[in-house]
């Protein structure tokens, strides 16, 4: 624990906890079943040995809050179809009510908030008081003191769902609303307390390893392209190694298959007046839960990282493919019908951390593996407006002689104003990029780190890839087919 | 005759897709298609100077782009021929 918060790998201790409790989770798989059954009762104990603790009041509840995440670790509640979960022991039942006034208050002649406030909330009695019971929330009060007194006081959870999907029920907790939660992972990050949380399947993943072992199975990883803005520690060639030495037979470029789903793409936007880009999945669970009638918009094309594990099969039929991404709607999409199995598990950068930890592989000793097989243009699919980049550039040389209009939305924000927009027949553009996260998925509530230089790396890599056009990537995958077929 | 090419990332940077399309035209000026299967595969395991190939499962020596028509000439041709 203290090696990798000292060496800034992560950028909150919320994320060095779910770190620990994952890395002594993946120990004890190693070490066998017994190790794994008891680990809801021995790692609260490891990571809160006491007798006192900073996390929660008393070890007690510091160690209920560890073993539910254990159980998240573990793959939490399996009759919830969400990947993202609040741990009701470990919400703290931050305050509800919207505006407060701080000691900041001077108590001044003027009493501007008093004659601001349409409901009467606030009186004066040395200093300003809110009746919450009165409080509509209009913030007016907080905009006019001078002394900024007034503060708004929103929970961190609700602030960063930019849906609506978290709700606080009767007991004060923190409720996500499946029929609204697109499973970006927002708020996974930015609750303070660790409350809420994704759902790991590292143990099917270290299952598939070790089944892998006694089969001579292959098992290949698949890294999203965001990976070489997260191990700042150490080359990209290292970590492919790393994961090598995991027991995985190769590291394939998830950006191989973005080359593959972008042509698909170019294809269709021949055929069709407007589409929308699939391979965020929570743009595309945003529009079929909350705009369902532009459901028709959204590309048929596979996602990057299932047109990559097709093509690995299709190569080599036997095979496993575990994806490793900076996404936690990506450990939704896997298990969808639409992906044929093709995925057969999904950690994330978090999760590989811990992993290669867990195992005492430390990348940064190791030796260079090389990693070069997507184009530039698969390889900027990590970034906002990476996508509609590779249109706007690729469109003639691919046969569009219509005016293609691309538009990048950044984050979920974005996306909710021009659904908005779309569902009234008044978005102008015809080629519409969605990501979830702002800044795409070099952003990804899952990333190690969140820094916005995390950018220059992807563009950076993006320079380095051998091929400087999608159409090798291509080549390859009708061949693959064809393969296929004359079977 | 199945002849397996690798586009690990290795064999990729030596030149693996090169090897793949010049295969493809020397076989098509032959029409040798129904002969010859040519397949993708991720590592076959000998990273090293050169793109690995194997032709029915035999490793063949020194394939990169620039050498890859004399040895389709040479060796994979004539085996394919005698099947």
């Amino acid at each position: 624990m203290e090696r990798v918060s000292d060496t800034r790998v992560f950028d909150t201790r919320v994320q060095v906890l779910k770190y620990s409790v994952l890395k002594s989770l993946i120990r004890r798989a190693y070490e066998g079943k017994d190790k794994v059954a008891l680990a809801p009762y021995e790692i609260p104990k490891e990571i809160v040995p006491g007798p006192k603790t900073d996390m929660r009041c008393c070890i007690y509840k510091a160690r209920a809050v560890v073993e539910e995440r254990v159980r998240m670790a573990m793959g939490g509640d399996e009759s919830n179809p969400n990947i993202i979960e609040c741990l009701p022991v470990a919400c703290d039942e931050c305050p509800i009510a919207s505006y407060y006034v701080t000691p900041a208050c001077r108590g001044c002649i003027n009493h501007r908030c008093e004659e601001v406030c349409p409901a009467k909330a606030i009186t004066i009695d040395g200093q300003a008081k809110i009746d919450q019971s009165k409080c509509l929330d209009c913030g007016k009060c907080a905009k006019v003191c001078p002394y900024k007194a007034i503060i708004e006081f929103t929970r961190p959870c609700v602030t960063s769902c930019k849906i609506g999907a978290i709700k606080i029920d009767e007991d004060k907790k923190a409720k996500i609303d499946n029929d609204k939660c697109v499973m970006c992972g927002a708020c996974v990050y930015s609750c303070p307390f660790g409350a809420i949380t994704d759902k790991s399947f590292v143990l099917d993943c270290v299952k598939i390893l070790q089944d892998a072992e006694k089969s001579g199975t292959k098992v290949y990883a698949l890294i999203a392209p965001a990976i070489v803005s997260q191990f700042k520690y150490a080359k990209i060639e290292q970590i492919v190694e790393g994961i090598k030495m995991l027991g995985f037979h190769n590291v394939i470029e998830t950006a191989m298959g973005a080359d593959i789903t972008l042509h698909k793409e170019l294809n269709e936007l021949k055929e069709v007046d407007k589409l929308t880009t699939s391979c965020c999945p929570s743009f595309v669970m945003y529009i079929e839960k909350h705009f369902p009638k532009l459901k028709q918009y959204i590309s048929h094309s596979p996602s990057p990282m299932v047109e990559a594990a097709k093509l690995i099969k299709r190569t080599s039929p036997d095979s496993k493919v575990v994806f490793i991404g900076p996404c936690s709607s990506k450990k939704y999409e896997y298990k969808l019908e639409k992906t044929g199995g093709a995925v057969d598990c999904v950690i994330s950068f978090e999760e590989l951390q811990a992993f290669l930890d867990a195992r005492d592989i430390d990348v940064s000793s190791l030796p260079e593996s090389p990693l070069n097989n997507a184009s530039f243009y698969g390889r900027i699919f990590a970034k906002s407006g990476g996508i509609a980049q590779g249109v706007a550039e690729l469109k003639e040389k691919y046969g569009i002689t219509k005016e293609v209009c691309p538009i990048a939305l950044n984050g979920l924000e974005e996306i909710k104003l021009a659904m908005l927009k779309m569902n009234a027949g008044k978005l102008p553009e015809n080629f519409i990029e969605g990501m979830a996260c702002v800044g795409g998925c070099l952003n990804g509530s899952l990333c190690l780190h969140h820094e916005e230089k995390n950018v220059r790396d992807v563009d950076k890599y993006g320079q380095q890839a051998k091929e400087k056009d999608i159409g090798g990537s291509v080549a390859l995958y009708n061949m693959t087919l064809e393969n296929e077929q004359n079977k | 005759m199945t002849i397996q090419i690798c586009i690990g990332s290795a064999c990729h940077l030596r030149g693996s897709y090169d090897v793949i399309e010049k295969l493809k035209s020397l076989i098509a000026a032959d029409n040798m298609e129904d002969k010859i299967t040519l397949k993708a595969s991720f590592c076959l395991g000998r990273c090293g100077e050169f793109v690995t190939v194997k032709a029915d499962g035999e490793f063949i020596e020194g394939v990169n782009a620039q050498t890859i028509e004399s040895i389709y000439k040479e060796k994979l041709k004539p085996a394919a021929l005698k099947g």
